[in-house]
């Protein structure tokens, strides 16, 4: 992901809470975001991502916390804070009985750009967005695919520093989709994007930090890098050509299997001191040389995102909240 | 700002064949009554020259029309409020406006606005009828200024409520009977003592008390600023509503 050196600091959200009644939706969130930075905020439904995109673009005010955007309070100056702001609800904001010319210039008058400036804004809009053909179709008779990019047009019209999009990809097609990534790694260059989604794939395609939210709670936050040596483990996934003995295997010092996939595929568990794991595998490497084996693959085991994703929701996750009404 | 927020409030309107229906019907029923109050006009004009300070045309054909005109607002008004805000909050709408750089007066002013910019087109399609009577008879132009007056006062008071009540839910329905229900009951409240002059509260707070009394031709201060007041009780109200949505559920 291309990060700009200068990094300016564009989100900054300190101590947020939310209650809907007696229920939390937001437990004390607190992260900052620079320009440059995609951020996936993933978590399963009802975990507390829309409430938390809607506070952040100021939509749902939140019972404590303070959020800046690009250095303004969002709460004490919401109309210049929200100058710098794009959003796009989990529901696109549609007028649908309006045609996509007439709507984004709407939208961008709404937003503050001056009527002169208006034109050549909306035109690249609908150039980044795949919409230049449609611009004098009625919203309602648009696909839903192409709804959702007139609601991703409306959030980046104005050029802000902040977008936020909540679920960008949700139905549409497979090269629609290819498209919005594309088109959200072309926004991070130079704005700060955040992205809620629980598709793990797409935060693996677009996003250069994750978030994962359980309950309201921030349980898991870093960038790409770092979630891969989180995915590490000492496990390693084999295959040989022959069927190797199973006690042979087993008695290797070091080496338990844990999974047997097949006759000849295994995934075996290594120590997890560095020295012991290359000592075992090189005693397992010469016992197959030698037993003639043919290992033909050998691999370690990727604990991925969505295994991460997984370890980190899972547990605990019997009272969910209804707050999220998704689809 | 506002002015955008109107022009697409009046645009949407229009793209509906709500408005278009509203217009149409309200104009046949009217027309069917001025006609109506024409023929008896005529009926009449024997007996009138008998008297000595007869009405005029302006007293028995505009001052009926004017009066049937307000009640078919009544009943009409929830109808075009009913969806300003409901329908922005149901169809996800109202998420753009709060993300963007508007303040919530903004919002209720441009909605009111553009409901206003579509009510006068309406009192300029009914105005048209008692105008036609100037190519043959001698109309009471300040009468029927007067009765213009009292139908747009009357008129923003409505859309003022409306819009109140628009805010209140998510159902457009329930705010139509909402709005019709409290229209209905500010028309009547005055049902016990209707000819009662005192200063008695339900007659101070009936709507058709002061805009008849304008209707009349008698445009005073006390009329003027009910209808001000009613206003902009409800705008306050409309814009409190709004800012409260960031805070509540």
């Amino acid at each position: 992901m291309p990060k700009t050196t200068l990094s300016t600091t564009l989100i900054k959200a300190t101590g947020i809470n939310r209650y809907y009644g007696d229920t939390q939706a937001v437990k004390d969130l607190s992260f900052e975001l620079n320009s440059g930075d995609i951020l996936g905020f993933l978590g399963p439904n009802g975990a507390g991502k829309s409430t938390s995109m809607q506070i952040l673009s100021g939509t749902l005010a939140p019972d404590s916390g303070s959020i800046e955007i690009n250095g303004i309070d969002l709460i004490e100056h919401p109309t210049q804070a929200k100058q710098q702001l794009g959003y796009l609800p989990e529901q696109p904001p549609l007028y649908k009985e309006l045609t996509v010319n007439e709507y984004l210039s709407y939208s961008a008058s709404l937003r503050g750009i001056k009527k002169e400036q208006q034109a050549s804004a909306i035109d690249t809009a609908k150039q980044r967005c795949g919409l230049t053909e449609v611009g004098n179709k009625l919203i309602n008779n648009l696909s839903k695919g192409y709804q959702q990019r007139v609601g991703i047009a409306q959030a980046i019209i104005h050029n802000p520093s902040v977008i936020i999009l909540d679920e960008p990809t949700v139905g549409l097609d497979p090269i629609q989709i290819q498209e919005i990534r594309q088109l959200i790694t072309e926004l991070g260059q130079h704005h700060a994007v955040i992205i809620s989604t629980h598709i793990l794939p797409e935060v693996l395609a677009v996003c250069n930090r994750v978030q994962i939210i359980r309950q309201g709670e921030l349980v898991y936050s870093n960038d790409m890098q770092s979630i891969a040596t989180d995915s590490q483990t000492n496990q390693l996934e084999l295959s040989f050509k022959n069927t190797p003995d199973l006690n042979t295997l087993e008695n290797i010092p070091g080496v338990s299997i844990v999974e047997k996939l097949s006759d000849t595929d295994f995934c075996l568990e290594l120590s997890t001191d560095n020295n012991e794991a290359e000592q075992s595998m090189n005693a397992l490497l010469s016992k197959a040389v030698e037993k003639n084996w043919q290992p033909i693959k050998m691999q370690p085991r990727l604990r991925s995102l969505e295994q991460i994703f997984i370890d980190l929701t899972l547990h605990d996750n019997s009272s969910n909240t209804d707050e999220d009404t998704a689809e | 700002m506002i002015f955008s927020i109107a022009l697409r409030e009046c645009r949407s309107l229009f793209m509906s064949p709500l408005a278009w229906t509203v217009l149409a019907v309200v104009q046949f029923i009217l027309a069917w009554i001025f006609f109506a109050q024409i023929d008896n006009f005529f009926a009449l004009q024997s007996k009138l020259q008998t008297l000595k300070s007869a009405p005029g045309v302006t007293d028995l054909v505009a001052g009926p029309l004017f009066n049937i005109t307000s009640i078919v607002l009544l009943m009409v008004t929830p109808l075009m409020t009913m969806r300003l805000i409901s329908e922005e909050r149901r169809s996800g709408t109202m998420q753009l406006l709060m993300s963007s750089p508007v303040s919530m007066t903004q919002v209720v002013l441009g909605k009111y606005i553009g409901m206003l910019i579509f009510f006068s087109i309406f009192i300029l399609q009914i105005s048209l009828m008692p105008l036609a009577l100037f190519m043959g008879a001698d109309l009471d132009s300040g009468k029927l200024l007067a009765g213009f007056l009292a139908l747009f006062l009357l008129i923003a008071a409505f859309v003022s409520a409306g819009l109140y009540l628009s805010s209140l839910t998510d159902n457009p329905s329930v705010a139509a009977i909402a709005t019709f229900g409290l229209l209905l009951l500010l028309w009547i409240i005055n049902a016990n003592s209707p000819n009662d002059a005192s200063g008695n509260v339900f007659n101070y707070l009936s709507l058709i008390q002061h805009s008849n009394a304008i209707i009349r031709g008698v445009v005073s201060s006390t009329d003027v600023i009910y209808f001000l007041l009613f206003i902009t009780t409800f705008l306050g109200l409309s814009i409190r509503q709004l800012d409260s949505y960031r805070l509540q559920h």
